[in-house]
């Protein structure tokens, strides 16, 4: 089954996936697409601000899901004020991902190189390593491979002999989605409830980590830094566009032939060729037909037939009405009950409700238990028109959604409008108004003839060969 | 039922060691503590709040948001299965389904013989390889009812201790940073401006004296 | 209410738009103050303007414009920049506002009808004038066990509970006792404790005042009265010197309720739990409705005419000098004028000392520079302190001091003899030895530091605590007494070592009884007159008052000590109970058995007039007067009379002028502002505070006396003896809940009080082979008591500590009182295992 890139050229962060021992230091540093701890020689060689100018001319964006150009971010820091921290966020958690944890696993000394080049630039002493609490491989992998990076000198007092000097600790979390935002991270990160912080006024850039600016950055994003330094901004930028260059994590998962993790062109790629090209999808699900899809992550409003040739690039998608986010994508097709995949990630939103704010805690929650009672028979005809409201309560006014051409609806571009404090309320919304605008008459159906679509009874296709482990 | 052992409470002194501020270590301690007892007790979160100097309600208040702590017993594997919209669109729910039955708890409860805890598990990362399920957080892809019920026969049977420690422990390899290779942990308002930044920025002031540079 | 608009000065001004209006606002206060000053009051549930803001509940989003578009904001957030447009009402804001309302309400059970907080819930409110008719949540709602007590005087409503932050924002961010938090996730959070460990704060009532919904209500008030049938007025709360701004609250002629009032100088709208349910003491079935005369060694009901005859003959056929009044704290202004009056003008004589030995002497109070709460507490400034534990004596200072030092980086060098709440975040915390504290202020400031350190303090604490001290400009003092065990003379050596230092340092004194400072000022003490006037220079109250005493009298420790020689035919006891509150309680006992007469004004019989009292005159307590209270600070305020004494008690002022009228002077006093008119008349430092201007709106936080004490000169330095190498230096501290009178009458309050242990520090409870919960004997110079120990790191070697007045004063109990010998500079003690 095919994983990480079409080709050897496009593997940048993927380069080591397939090798055996790729974990180790000797492993990192005899494979992949270049050499590994060389690039952080290199950079020890350029200034900090040379290292952050590489980041920006470079283009990296996040790879997180707001896709925001990493560099800019670092600049963020207000000039003088120390310390500053570096956060990993590897807290990958939202429905549909599956990428970081990868990186994690094969190529935990990639991130460390990674972590090592923000540091350096940036100017941290510091950095939290912040693994999902669920990813026990992912801990072990990390934690054993920054005991060999500290026994190596590459992490601590005097890294390789120089003046640079940082330590990197890993962290672990403990089981909630919401701390994947990155101000509850930071607050889960000192030992309080991972509960988001308001921004205005705690942009972590000024006021983040025990209220001293900090940097924090997806795994991937950082992963990305070693390649980058080794070969450069024009080659970074050799693929995908000029607003998205280079390559991005995808998780395709769902109803396709071969799901998988590929590392593809940014920008160029489109959703067609993920689904049926063989080296990706495999096509959908045999003798089957795309009823939806979600583009990026369950957060990210749905996508249908019509926007498959979109490319993933940021700004188109935002402007279509929907977000790459996580490089998440969820395919579905017509056995899929659109009430059930609607309830499901509405449920999925209000259980990791943080609870802080009021329409996030009490809306999702109300959210879950209307669509539940549809869905069990004992629905109202005025509970769509209640749904709706009840989350135009969490993000007022038209939500982002696809363009719906027969009905003669537009797209509204993302990103919602939120009366909450993150965005995870206004992200239980995305299923609702994805689902009823298009499939109102399943929702009809429910209350009315009490009909129930069923759902993948079982796979139309035998599924592919079971391997009942995780370990690689 | 405990507080930390003599061993223990070295280790998570350690861990303490590791943050600028001590209450940052409290969800690491949790851990600990669960890995010591398989669950989280209330005396163990009392010594905990000492350790990072807090109150034990300010543990409690931590550690009851995050689905990881339990407060009560639970089996000795907890088999968390996905039925997340992955996984839902390829049987998740059906292998809940069947987990239920084979187990005979329902989602949150624990077999007769504190073997199994059952759990109904948001997204777990694993999309691709839908339906997923974890054993004490330890990844099990694609699972078929077959080889659930493989897995259950072999978990009963001792098969995989090997692999699969007892809930409560995480990652079997720790983090150490060895004493003369700390860089430079204290707390926030004691740092300042990293040697490497200062240097640049002094090299760059004298070739460029006009420009002043940050600072 | 409690959270009335905050007025500020615009010193830094922007304009915004509110709702198309132009306005004018203090650059970066928050938008929602902003806007509820400009008429636009924007509906909030989690922001309290003496809390850090979260912006939780969502309620006041409002839509802001900065340049970028209209969005929705919370206006408790966000600080007001220039330009800015708000608008508070428009059909966005009005949809969003109503979303969180409903929202709120999802989960609330309707049982307002049930609710202590109906008629005055902010969300019944809220929803009754913009709610919606009916609701649109037809699902389960959740359910807790309700309700839960999460202290001895709290109960928690988790189904109630909107999830505000409010009390577990002030429990941690005010009192800093975050012993509640929340607990679960998202629509599963609640408010919780950890089991076994309450929510024991000294501070717990304030939960109940600001919880915005009926979650929080306090085991006093539950189920008494309705909102609406509650008559209140505003007056100062009286069970310590602080004196924190209330509202008391009655219905049928029983006080129910105290709510704190948002003085802005002084108490910010918090009270301390024993000051808040202390209104219980005034309804106890113990109170006094009539006069008692002893009768055969009982004391027997009697009627106004024949008890006042007995002390009016009793004053009358005694010679001055053997008369003396002791006590006089707990009465209004106006009251202690007129006993004032009474004693040192009718009856001639200068034995008079509202304080019972445990206090400072009037010159400290009043004749130094003085320094006000807002003034100690100014954001970067740094304080000596040198005052008692404040959480234990003077809660709300003590708030008012964490928010300064946590929130104002004002740097508090504190110097007591063992750890005190305070330690939590001095900058600096250092413990002489029991007696030394005076050594020790002096090495403060300058002098070489032996390497063996000062008083039992090591020389790099001297030199860390020297360090914050030099840089200060505006040095502020709290002085008090820290220590019962050691003579006052102590504290008055330490304070004449700061001024020695630092002559333009000021003072903030920090003594406990409500209205000490009152009865300074009205000249309850030796030498003094009213309005800081004194024998030697009595200016106009020569005049108004005809004749004064010859020579200056005795104070507390004299009476009592010429008392038990027997020469005191009449002792008055003006609220006072030397029995449980004069440190030596031996002595105290031995002067009211050979004592002449003993006339007891009291509300209560306490255990010196159940002891001695001849006479005991009904009192009127707290409520039941109408009048004026001075506080620590010298911040004269009102006091509200809200309901009438229990059967014929009379206002102490009223006693001692019909007792003057009785011994042939007529005061020309009939009303109590009367006598007030008198005090503002005959001081300079009152004259700003006539009752026209305590009635002024501008004065709503009462009225500053001037603060210009200069006449303080150091008496000779006390000389303390050596330490005895093999005994530990004894310290007598106070706790917040002893058995006082009044407490032991608050039903709530009373069962607080901890156990009396002898306290001590690690390395001598090991020395002498003790360990928590071992029995002791303690033995000194007078007597031996046993007692049970309990060791903490916080008392220094060398040092042990009794707490005051927490046994019963009959009993055989721990009582330091046994002890103690008034007038030694220290007590030293030899404890082993027993």
């Amino acid at each position: 089954m095919p994983e990480g890139a079409a080709t050897p050229e496009l593997a940048r962060v993927t380069s080591r996936w397939a090798v055996d021992g790729s974990h180790t230091i000797d492993g990192y540093r005899s494979s992949g697409s270049y050499a590994g701890y060389e690039s952080i020689k290199a950079a020890l060689d350029m200034t900090p601000d040379q290292v952050s100018g590489l980041v920006k001319d470079a283009t990296v964006l996040g790879r997180g899901g707001a896709g925001f150009p990493a560099g800019v971010k670092w600049g963020f820091c207000p000039p003088g004020v120390w310390p500053r921290y570096l956060v990993v966020n590897g807290d990958e958690s939202e429905p549909g991902t599956y990428k970081d944890r990868i990186l994690m696993e094969r190529d935990p000394h990639q991130l460390i190189e990674g972590c090592l080049i923000a540091a350096y630039a940036i100017g941290v002493a510091q950095v939290f390593l912040y693994v999902r609490g669920e990813m026990a491989h992912a801990q072990e992998r990390i934690a054993a491979a920054l005991n060999e990076a500290y026994a190596a000198g590459l992490v601590g007092k005097n890294i390789l002999g120089t003046d640079f000097s940082v330590d990197i600790v890993l962290h672990w979390g403990a089981g909630a989605y919401i701390v994947g935002e990155e101000t509850a991270l930071i607050e889960s990160l000192e030992g309080n409830r991972g509960m988001p912080r308001l921004k205005p006024p705690f942009f972590p850039a000024a006021k983040g980590l025990y209220m001293a600016p900090t940097i924090v950055n997806n795994v991937e994003t950082l992963a990305n830094l070693p390649w980058l330094v080794a070969h450069g901004v024009d080659e970074y930028r050799s693929v995908g566009t000029e607003a998205s260059p280079g390559t991005r994590l995808i998780a395709l998962s769902g109803h396709v032939n071969t799901p998988g993790v590929f590392e593809v062109p940014q920008g160029t790629t489109t959703f067609r060729e993920l689904f049926e090209s063989e080296q990706y999808g495999g096509g959908i699900r045999d003798g089957h037909h795309l009823k939806m899809f979600i583009p990026g992550g369950a957060s990210a409003p749905w996508f249908f037939p019509e926007q498959v040739d979109l490319p993933l690039e940021g700004r188109v998608i935002g402007g279509e009405g929907s977000m790459l986010g996580s490089g998440a994508i969820v395919v579905m097709d017509e056995t899929t009950d659109a009430v059930k995949a609607c309830l499901r990630v509405v449920r999925f939103f209000a259980r990791e409700s943080c609870g802080k704010c009021a329409p996030c805690r009490e809306g999702t929650t109300w959210e879950e238990k209307i669509l539940q009672r549809i869905l069990d028979g004992h629905g109202r005809p005025s509970d769509l028109d209640l749904l709706l409201d009840v989350a135009d309560n969490i993000s007022p006014g038209p939500y982002p959604t696809a363009a719906h051409p027969d009905a003669g609806l537009e797209a509204v571009p993302f990103p919602p409008r939120q009366t909450t404090i993150c965005p995870l309320g206004p992200s239980s919304v995305a299923p609702i108004t994805s689902a009823i605008r298009r499939f109102r008459p399943e929702f009809e159906a429910k209350i009315t003839k009490r009909d129930s679509i069923p759902v993948s009874a079982a796979p139309a296709a035998p599924a592919p060969t079971p391997t009942a482990q995780g370990h690689h | 039922m405990a507080r930390f052992s003599a061993a223990n409470e070295q280790l998570a002194r350690s861990i303490v060691s590791r943050y600028p501020l001590p209450k940052s270590a409290t969800i690491p301690l949790c851990h600990l503590a669960q890995e010591q007892d398989g669950h989280l007790t209330d005396d163990a979160m009392g010594h905990i709040a000492e350790l990072v100097g807090c109150t034990a309600a300010e543990v409690l208040g931590t550690a009851s948001f995050y689905e990881m702590f339990k407060r009560h017993e639970t089996g000795t594997y907890c088999v968390n299965v996905c039925t997340n919209i992955s996984c839902l669109l390829l049987g998740g729910e059906e292998l809940l389904e069947h987990a239920e039955q084979k187990l005979g708890v329902r989602p949150g409860g624990t077999t007769a013989d504190g073997m199994f805890t059952l759990e109904d598990v948001e997204c777990i990362a694993a999309c691709t390889e839908a339906p997923a399920l974890q054993v004490n957080y330890r990844y099990f892809h694609q699972i078929t009812t077959d080889e659930f019920d493989q897995l259950v026969d072999d978990l009963r049977a001792g098969k995989l201790a090997d692999e699969i420690p007892p809930h409560g422990t995480l990652g079997k390899v720790r983090q150490e940073i060895p004493a003369d290779k700390v860089a430079n942990i204290t707390p926030p308002e004691q740092q300042t401006e990293p040697v490497w930044i200062a240097r640049h920025r002094l090299a760059a002031e004298a070739a460029a004296p006009a420009e002043g540079g940050e600072s | 209410m409690s959270e009335r608009p905050r007025k500020i000065e615009i010193t830094d001004p922007v304009e915004i738009t509110v709702d198309g209006q132009t306005v004018t606002a203090q650059s970066g206060e928050l938008l929602i103050e902003a806007c509820e000053r400009a008429g636009a009051y924007v509906p909030r549930f989690c922001y309290h303007p003496r809390m850090e803001p979260v912006g939780m509940c969502r309620m006041c989003l409002v839509e802001v414009d900065t340049g970028r578009g209209p969005a929705l904001q919370p206006s408790c957030m966000l600080p007001v920049t220039p330009g800015m447009a708000v608008d508070t009402t428009g059909e966005k804001v009005a949809k969003a506002q109503d979303g969180v309302l409903e929202f709120l309400l999802a989960n609330h059970p309707l049982d307002c009808p049930v609710c202590d907080k109906g008629g005055e819930c902010p969300l019944q409110d809220q929803t009754v004038a913009y709610g919606p008719g009916e609701s649109r949540f037809v699902e389960e709602k959740r359910h807790y066990t309700k309700p839960i007590p999460i202290s001895e005087t709290v109960y928690l409503d988790r189904e109630r509970c909107i999830l505000c932050d409010r009390c577990t924002r002030f429990a941690k961010e005010v009192a800093g006792d975050p012993l509640i938090h929340f607990a679960e996730r998202g629509a599963q959070t609640e408010v919780a404790t950890f089991p076994g460990e309450p929510f024991s704060s000294y501070f717990s009532g304030n939960t109940v005042q600001i919880c915005p919904v009926g979650a929080l209500t306090a085991k006093p008030y539950r189920f008494k009265a309705r909102p609406w049938d509650l008559e209140e007025s505003e007056s100062t709360c009286t069970g310590c010197s602080v004196g924190c701004r209330v509202t008391v609250q009655s219905s049928r002629n029983e006080v129910l309720r105290f709510q704190g009032v948002d003085s802005d100088p002084v108490n910010w709208s918090w009270l301390c739990d024993k000051g808040r349910f202390g209104f219980e003491a005034g309804n106890s079935e113990d109170r006094l409705g009539e006069p008692l005369l002893r009768d055969g060694g009982e004391l027997r009901p009697a009627r106004w005419s024949d008890a006042l005859t007995a002390a009016a003959s009793a004053l009358k056929g005694a010679d001055a000098d053997r008369v003396a009044v002791l006590g006089g704290a707990r009465l209004t202004n106006e009251g202690q004028l007129a006993w004032a009056r009474l004693a040192k003008s009718v009856v001639g004589t200068d034995h008079v000392d509202a304080q019972l030995g445990d206090g400072l002497p009037a010159e400290v109070v009043l004749d130094l520079p003085g320094a006000t709460i807002d003034e100690v507490c100014a954001p970067g400034g740094t304080v000596l302190y040198l005052g008692p534990d404040p959480k234990e004596e003077l809660p709300v200072l003590h708030l008012r001091l964490r928010h300064a030092a946590v929130n104002d980086r004002v740097k508090i060098v504190s110097v007591s003899p063992v750890a005190t709440g305070l330690s939590e975040f001095a900058a600096a915390d250092v413990h002489p030895r029991p007696g030394e504290t005076a050594v020790l202020v002096a090495a403060l400031f300058g002098g070489d530091v032996p390497s063996d350190g000062v008083a039992g303090v090591p020389a790099e604490q001297v030199l860390a605590a020297r360090e914050l001290l030099s840089g200060a400009q505006d040095l502020k003092v709290v002085v008090g007494r820290q220590n019962l065990a050691e003579s006052a003379a102590v504290m008055v050596d330490a304070v004449a070592a700061v001024r020695a230092a630092v002559p333009t340092a000021t003072f903030l004194p920090a003594l406990r009884r409500a209205n000490v400072r009152g009865a300074l000022e009205a000249g309850l003490a030796p030498g003094r007159l009213p309005g800081r006037a004194t024998l030697e220079a009595p200016g106009s109250w020569k005049d108004a008052w005809g004749s004064l005493p010859k020579s200056v009298g005795r104070d507390a420790e004299g009476i009592l000590t010429a008392a038990a020689a027997g020469r005191i035919d009449v002792l008055v006891l003006l609220g006072a109970d030397p029995l449980s509150d004069f440190p030596d309680r031996d002595l105290a006992a031995k002067a009211l058995d050979a004592a002449g007469t003993v006339i007891s004004v009291d509300p209560f019989v306490n255990a010196s007039a159940a002891r001695a009292a001849d006479v005991v005159l009904a009192a009127a307590a707290f409520g039941e007067v109408a009048g004026t209270t001075t506080s620590l600070e010298g911040r004269v305020t009102t006091l509200a009379q809200q309901v009438t004494p229990p059967g014929t008690a009379r206002a102490d002022w009223l006693l001692a002028v019909e007792l003057a009228d009785r011994l042939g002077t007529d005061t020309k006093v009939a009303t109590a502002e009367d006598l007030w008119a008198q005090m503002v008349e005959g001081s300079a430092a009152h004259a700003g505070a006539s009752t026209e201007a305590l009635a002024d709106e501008a004065n709503v936080d009462g009225v500053l006396l001037a603060l210009d004490g200069s006449g303080f000169t150091a008496p000779a330095a006390t000389q303390v003896p050596p330490q005895n190498s093999y005994s530990l230096r004894l310290v007598v501290n106070r706790s917040l809940y002893d058995h006082g009178t009044l407490l032991s009458h608050c039903p709530s309050s009373a069962p607080l009080s901890r156990e009396a242990t002898l306290v001590l520090g690690p390395a001598d409870a090991e020395s002498i082979a003790v360990t928590t919960g071992s029995p002791v004997k303690v033995t000194a110079q007078r007597a031996t008591i046993t007692a049970v120990a309990t060791v903490v790191d916080s008392v220094p070697r060398g040092t042990a500590v009794l707490h005051h007045n927490l046994a019963d004063a009959d009993a055989d109990g721990v009582d330091p009182g046994r002890i103690v010998i008034a007038g030694e500079p220290v007590t030293e003690i030899r404890v082993e295992a027993g």
